[in-house]
């Protein structure tokens, strides 16, 4: 496998409702930012792109069969080779893992992985029930198909064998709420308190409105290079950060699509397949874990993501990362729930199973400077959603995860400042980071590791 | 010679549009405005009648008709599936047949759902419940019915239940719904 670089990434505004244009013009916002922040003009990149892959969830929200080739065709693409992939929440990270693999594999020397979605076109209840057709249409959406509804009996699992609580959840809101508001692509940019979150109206119990991301318009791309793609672009008079961006690792994993279905492993099973690897390490960990088990804990069961656990092992792996709290500058985590946030800290490996909620209020994922109005225990280790994630966001499903591959290389690049038009959320001296896409109650998930060169 | 139609009847859509805004004049000078012009929505209606089949897992559906709770089993190694799978996940064996109706049940996970898909709103606040059995390796998707959805309490997991089924089959897995054993 090649080097694969990530070069430069474009966002459009992520807004409840975008009907001033179609989405393929949306993508064209972000694509053309890209462009510009290569310092190209569009003939002459797409001289040089060898080709794309496309990112979208739903057929149903654009009621549009083939939308890819549209944007491909929109975007003067026409005849490069491109597809689409879809992996629902987790379609952006595909998107961009499948943009790796065409560099990486010498395939392609400049691939652009781009992707949107537009959820405004029906109420938001139907949204709900369109995202709910991704549950199993036998056996869990006529039951009462709605995506809160499952995060949030995942979650009563966690808090019962865990002691998680609601107001834990809840600095996971206001984290990343104010995160956001310096973050000029969020949708949602406000202040909130943990009593704001819990008054906020109940929509599955536990989770509250603030627990949950919202429904959005928008798009995102990101342009991935090998070094011939990237001599190629400085030879036409591209003009590209340094020191570069490389993608550095990824994994993926999956998992059963009906929670009903997933394992439930015994200690040994869960050691040899699924510890990371300083939980193998360490005899204090695993006497833990036994400790864990002997009171009925199973693995992953259904608060768990088998899939993240899976993901973020693979992608440390080929990255050569072994203490990813200490090793990762910050992490953009798919956050759809503040719950799935705190789930994924312990599939990420960033604290042990049963510790995702002191963790979440710990102030180890916050950033560091900003006043949060929370008394906070530990300092900021490594942020996580420093962006606002996609509580604070939005979450228009196939751009999501290459929003995060965004914002990931301007982190990397040193960059926000230039294109926040505020610096509050440079991560100061980041060398490494974590993207993290997830779908569907932990059915796809993928983990990416960018990091600077030098 | 007969003469074929040539003008579209314009009343098939539906509707009839009058006096959409436009400049008088179509020089390039003059339609730089609509650059500023705001979007053209039109709202439809959007339906479809669709023909599903359970396929292998038609079985399950007609057990619950018939008040008995079917659930699938590898013939070889015993695990059990409380959501029917019509083929094992481990060996990859075809499942046989099993009725769990009356295996002691209890509450693994739950919610209250106060907003929900539009299918389901009219329903809402309701229980959704994950349902755990005695030996049983999976677990099962359903309504959790008997208790106030007004006072959610993580005590509920755990509580022991029993299936109830409706007494006029519709053919979905909520022909069968949980409510507390001792009701």
């Amino acid at each position: 496998m090649r080097p694969v670089y990530a070069l430069s990434g474009g966002v459009s505004k992520f807004a409840k409702a975008r009907p001033d244009k179609t989405f393929q013009a949306i993508i064209k916002e972000a694509y053309d930012y890209a462009i510009a922040d290569l310092g190209l003009d569009f003939p002459t990149f797409t001289r040089l792109v060898d080709g794309s892959v496309a990112s979208y969830f739903s057929d149903h929200f654009t009621r549009q069969l083939m939308a890819g080739i549209m944007a491909q065709d929109y975007l003067g693409l026409c005849p490069k080779p491109g597809h689409r992939v879809e992996g629902g929440g987790a379609t952006g990270g595909l998107c961009l893992q499948e943009a790796w693999k065409s560099i990486a594999s010498g395939h392609m020397d400049v691939c652009v992985a781009y992707g949107f979605e537009t959820m405004s076109h029906v109420e938001t209840w139907k949204g709900n029930e369109f995202i709910a057709l991704a549950s199993d249409v036998s056996w869990d959406y006529p039951v009462g198909g709605f995506y809160s509804g499952y995060y949030a009996m995942m979650v009563t699992r966690h808090m019962k064998e865990f002691g998680t609580t609601v107001e834990q959840m809840a600095a996971v809101s206001v984290k990343n709420h104010l995160n956001a508001y310096h973050n000029p692509y969020a949708q949602k940019r406000n202040r909130y308190t943990i009593a704001d979150v819990r008054a906020a109206p109940m929509v599955a119990w536990p989770l509250t409105r603030l627990d949950i991301c919202v429904m959005s318009d928008g798009a995102a791309a990101v342009v991935l290079a090998s070094e011939d793609g990237l001599k190629r672009l400085e030879q036409a008079g591209a003009k590209v950060a340094r020191p570069l961006v490389r993608v550095s690792g990824i994994g993926r994993g999956t998992d059963a699509m009906r929670m009903s279905d997933r394992p439930h492993v015994d200690y040994d099973t869960f050691l040899r397949d699924y510890a990371t690897e300083q939980e193998a390490a360490s005899n204090e960990t695993k006497a833990y874990y036994r400790k864990l088990w002997d009171h009925g804990t199973r693995y992953p069961g259904v608060h768990s993501f088998r899939a993240g656990r899976t993901a973020g092992n693979m992608a440390y792996k080929h990255a050569g990362i072994h203490d990813p709290l200490k090793e990762l500058d910050f992490i953009e985590l798919h956050d759809a729930y503040t719950s799935s946030e705190v789930q994924t800290y312990e599939d990420m490996g960033l604290c042990r199973y049963g510790e995702g909620g002191p963790f979440a209020a710990s102030g180890k994922a916050f950033m560091p400077g900003i006043d949060y109005g929370l008394k906070l225990a530990e300092k900021p280790i490594c942020p996580v959603n420093p962006s606002g994630g996609l509580i604070a966001c939005g979450h228009p499903v196939g751009a999501t995860g290459l929003m995060q591959g965004v914002f990931a290389v301007w982190q990397l690049q040193s960059t926000i400042q230039k294109h926040f038009g505020d610096a509050t959320l440079q991560v100061k001296d980041a060398r490494r980071g974590a993207i993290h896409s997830h779908a569907g109650t932990g059915t796809y998930v993928t983990v990416s590791i960018l990091e600077r060169e030098g | 010679m007969t003469r074929l139609p040539d003008q579209r009847d314009e009343t098939l859509g539906g509707y009839i549009v009058h006096g959409v805004p436009f400049p008088v004049e179509t020089d390039p000078d003059a339609l730089a405005i609509l650059k500023r012009l705001a979007p053209i929505q039109i709202e439809y209606p959007y339906q479809v009648t669709y023909l599903h089949s359970y396929g292998q897992d038609s079985p399950w559906f007609a057990g619950a008709a018939n008040k008995h709770l079917l659930a699938t089993q590898d013939p070889d190694s015993g695990y059990t599936y409380a959501t029917p799978r019509g083929h094992d996940m481990f060996s990859g064996h075809e499942t046989r047949w099993i009725d769990i109706t009356d295996r002691p049940a209890k509450v693994h996970a739950f919610t209250v759902c106060h907003f929900g898909s539009e299918e389901f709103l009219p329903e809402t606040p309701f229980v959704l419940a994950l349902i755990e059995f005695e030996d049983v390796n999976t677990l099962f998707l359903t309504r959790l019915m008997g208790v106030d959805p007004h006072a959610a309490a993580l005590d509920w997991i755990g509580m022991d239940v029993k299936p109830r089924f409706l007494r006029n089959s519709k053919l979905k897995p909520t022909d069968v719904y949980f409510i507390p054993a001792g009701n």
